[in-house]
């Protein structure tokens, strides 16, 4: 299943062309073609265990494809790219000594070997990326003694800090009430116009994307379905995409993704856009 | 037979008392075992065998039952070692190294007080490699109830612990206490090590523990397949690794046998590989 | 073990005295760095097992004539080079099963070399007294080593104790980071364990280091504050077995434990008052 090619204005950041992955003997992703351009804002949409982090390992070079390949920048896709990465969970030690400034650090100078001084670019590019995060007053604090929300948005320092093209999180919004789903959003859309990344985002409910997403890519049984959230979230493209019928509504001026057919008690909503 | 069984095997007391116990303590060894290795609390067991030895130093410094020593001091050490790591889940791996520095450093004051007041050479040998065939057979009884004990207490405690095991959100929900669970569970552990390190030392305790569990984990599908899996693979290794040393006295033209410990690994590395490969095999085919 | 009480307590730095001394200053460097990467990312048990199971090569040397030390250092490395490729990270089974193997070997080793017990006695619990000049050196060689190889690998050994999967997405090689690390555990372990015993060592690779990242919040720093620590348990280890004439293990030990308990009860009392 592929997508429309990007417009002739945008320079591409990252091309997923043709993967399969198999995990245990089951293939988890078959035939991923999709592109996504420089400063793009992408929402990757999916049920749990449909594969979005899968393929966003493949992405970074941590997840082995079976078939075809993925360009990132103009090369193939390796790790060590100009990609940064926000995974769903990370459970830092609570007594581990690391600040949030050494962690952000690591992300520029953390693969280098040696105990050379941190030059004053580096110091000067934490602060930025902290100041544009609003994280500047939790810079000398322990990583580990941090809640669960100010480590995401660390992690997400730390991932910019190297100045990467592409920005991929992993379900950022999971764990978060609705004001600070909002917030983050918002942070993301800023920092991504300000330093010119695009940013892939994984999520199971496409709602609160809506009003700033660029494009959507819908992931189901395997495949991907992408375009704009008008182009996407229609009964006759999900159905295709699940193999299934799949019923798009508007109840209350919200959307909601119905799988499955009429009467079945399996059914249930999938998807709620606002 | 007389090539597989050497002469006087069956006859012999000092086996017979092998055999028994031997088969007891991988009973019990095997039903904790798959806790320990569902948890990733091997760790935990093995370093009870060392804090355990500081109790059967103490015991024969006082003059009390060994195996009295090894109990309480098994108790206490996995007591602290479960108070000072569930407050902070991850610290669990640095207190257990915490405690187990502390009990070794206590064991080699203790044994340095018993080789002072008496002449007892050997005792830290005789604790670290153990040997069935020096147990006395006065042992049975109270190893056997204590056994028994340790399944009742894990039978008792076997639902909210697997629950708080696999899935401690779910387990919270349902009013499961981890914490007393998790202390319920090593106290059950130590009674385990303290009894297996008595009888077979503690080579052939942390072995026993995690070696047939982890591959009996590996081929059933069920966690009460796995535990009757580890039970019968542990009494397997026992029982054969006590026959291989035995016959291996008669193999070697030197007549100096292979010691029980290295008999019984040998088997349970066997059991692991061979579980392995399975898995392996059953993955290949989907 | 440590002389008896002397009439003149000074006589603790008498000359003769000397090499254990310096030889514990040595090995209390060594451990409190190494350890601080052991708690870090979690390798305690790992800690305890390969000098423990290297034992086994230590009596396999005997057998075949070779030194003991040589065969301590490479049944320690090929034990760690055996966990770090068999077991994914604190994949505790994995290195349950190759201790006792290491073990059970070491035991089947000396039934059939007949090797003497103390000798088993003196690689648990060390001879501090005994230390030699040369081995004093050798422990010297260690610690130069050690600080080199710990000094070029500190960031990506860091970055990906704090995340393996974030340092593998940035290009660390994650696994020849571990498989080196536990290496760099296993020879110092083996070169420190003939000296001071592998329960000495074991005990300052652990409580001093984890006291230390509970104190003070930068990487650095907690470096350099697990080996002070290291090195006041075994200083204090070494006064008090000296005077008391008991065991030396026994006192670092507990003073290891005792100042993780401290540290702890000081976090916790930060951490509350921190609260409002």
């Amino acid at each position: 299943m592929g997508c429309e090619p990007l417009p002739e204005d945008r320079r591409e950041v990252v091309h997923v062309h043709r993967v399969e992955v198999a995990l245990g003997g089951r293939t988890v992703l078959h035939d991923v073609d999709f592109r996504v351009g420089e400063g793009e804002f992408v929402g990757l949409i999916g049920t749990n265990g449909s594969g979005k982090t899968t393929l966003l390992r493949a992405i970074l070079g941590l997840q082995a494809t079976t078939a075809g390949e993925v360009i990132v920048a103009g090369r193939p896709g390796r790790r060590g790219g100009p990609v940064g990465y926000v995974p769903q969970r990370v459970a830092f030690d609570h007594d581990v000594p690391v600040r949030v400034a050494d962690f952000v650090a690591l992300g520029v100078d953390g693969t280098r070997l040696g105990l050379a001084r941190r030059g004053r670019g580096v110091r000067e590019r934490v602060e930025a990326v902290l100041a544009s995060l609003e994280l500047s007053a939790l810079a000398g604090r322990r990583i580990g003694a941090l809640s669960g929300g100010e480590q995401q948005r660390v992690l997400m320092a730390h991932a910019l800090a190297s100045r990467p093209r592409l920005l991929l999180l992993d379900e950022p919004l999971a764990n978060l009430d609705l004001p600070r789903v909002h917030e983050t959003i918002a942070v993301l859309d800023r920092v991504r116009r300000a330093e010119g990344v695009a940013v892939v985002l994984s999520a199971h409910e496409i709602g609160p994307l809506v009003p700033v997403m660029d494009r959507v890519i819908y992931i189901a049984q395997g495949g991907v379905a992408c375009g704009t959230t008008e182009e996407v979230v229609r009964a006759e493209v999900l159905s295709a995409l699940y193999g299934h019928h799949v019923d798009v509504l508007t109840v209350h001026g919200r959307v909601v993704v119905v799988e499955g057919e009429a009467g079945d008690p399996g059914a249930h909503p999938e998807v709620v856009v606002r | 037979m007389h090539w597989l069984v050497e002469p006087g095997f069956w006859s012999n007391p000092v086996v017979g008392t092998a055999l028994v116990l031997g088969a007891v303590v991988a009973v019990v060894s095997g039903a904790v075992g798959v806790v320990v290795v569902v948890r990733g609390q091997s760790f935990a067991g093995h370093a009870l065998t060392d804090v355990a030895m500081a109790g059967g130093a103490g015991a024969s410094l006082v003059g009390a039952a060994p195996l009295v020593g090894f109990l309480l001091a098994g108790v206490l050490g996995g007591g602290s070692m479960e108070a000072a790591g569930t407050e902070r889940v991850r610290d669990r791996d640095v207190a257990t190294g915490v405690v187990l520095g502390a009990a070794a450093g206590l064991t080699a004051l203790l044994l340095y007080f018993v080789s002072s007041s008496s002449s007892a050479t050997g005792s830290t040998q005789s604790v670290l490699f153990g040997s069935v065939f020096t147990v006395s057979p006065s042992v049975v009884p109270l190893g056997v109830a204590v056994a028994a004990g340790t399944l009742a207490a894990l039978f008792v405690v076997r639902r909210p612990l697997l629950l708080s095991s696999l899935n401690p959100e779910l387990a919270a929900a349902r009013g499961v206490r981890p914490r007393a669970i998790g202390l319920a569970f090593v106290v059950v552990l130590a009674a385990s090590v303290a009894l297996s390190a008595l009888v077979i030392g503690a080579i052939l305790s942390t072995a026993l523990l995690v070696g047939p569990a982890s591959a009996a984990l590996r081929v059933a599908r069920g966690l009460g397949g796995a535990t009757l899996g580890a039970i019968a693979a542990g009494v397997a290794a026992v029982e054969l690794g006590i026959l291989a040393s035995y016959d291996s006295f008669y193999w070697s033209s030197a007549h100096r046998s292979v010691p029980v410990s290295a008999c019984v690994v040998g088997v349970i590395l066997v059991e692991v590989a061979l579980s392995a490969l399975w898995s392996r095999a059953r993955a290949r085919r989907g | 073990m440590v002389a008896r009480a002397s009439a003149s307590g000074l006589a603790v730095f008498a000359p003769f005295m000397a090499n254990a001394w310096l030889a514990g200053t040595l090995v209390a460097i060594v451990s409190g760095a190494v350890g601080l990467f052991v708690v870090v990312r979690q390798r305690a048990f790992a800690a305890h097992a390969i000098p423990n199971g290297a034992f086994a090569g230590a009596a396999g040397a005997t057998l075949i004539g070779a030194s003991p030390l040589l065969g301590l250092v490479v049944f320690a490395v090929a034990s760690a080079l055996g966990v770090a490729a068999l077991g994914r990270r604190r994949d505790d089974v994995v290195t349950a099963l190759a201790l006792v193997t290491m073990l059970a070997l070491g035991a089947a080793l000396l039934a059939a070399s007949g090797a003497y017990e103390p000798a088993i006695d003196a690689l648990l619990f060390g001879e501090l007294l005994g230390v030699s000049r040369a081995e004093v050196v050798a422990l010297a060689l260690l610690v130069v080593g050690t600080t080199v190889v710990l000094t070029v690998v500190f960031r990506p050994l860091l970055y990906s104790s704090l995340s393996e999967e974030i340092a593998a997405a940035r290009g660390v090689a994650v696994r020849v980071l571990d498989a080196t690390f536990l290496v760099l555990l296993a020879v110092s372990a083996a070169l420190a364990v003939p000296v001071v015993g592998a329960l000495l060592t074991f005990a300052l690779t652990v409580g001093p280091p984890a006291a230390a990242r509970m104190l003070v919040r930068r990487p650095g720093r907690a470096l350099a504050l697990a080996a002070v620590l290291s090195l006041a348990c075994v200083w204090a280890g070494i006064a008090s077995a000296y005077w008391s004439g008991w065991p030396i293990g026994f006192f670092v030990g507990v003073y290891a434990a005792v100042e993780y308990v401290a540290a702890r009860a000081a976090s916790s009392w930060r951490d509350t008052r921190a609260r409002p």
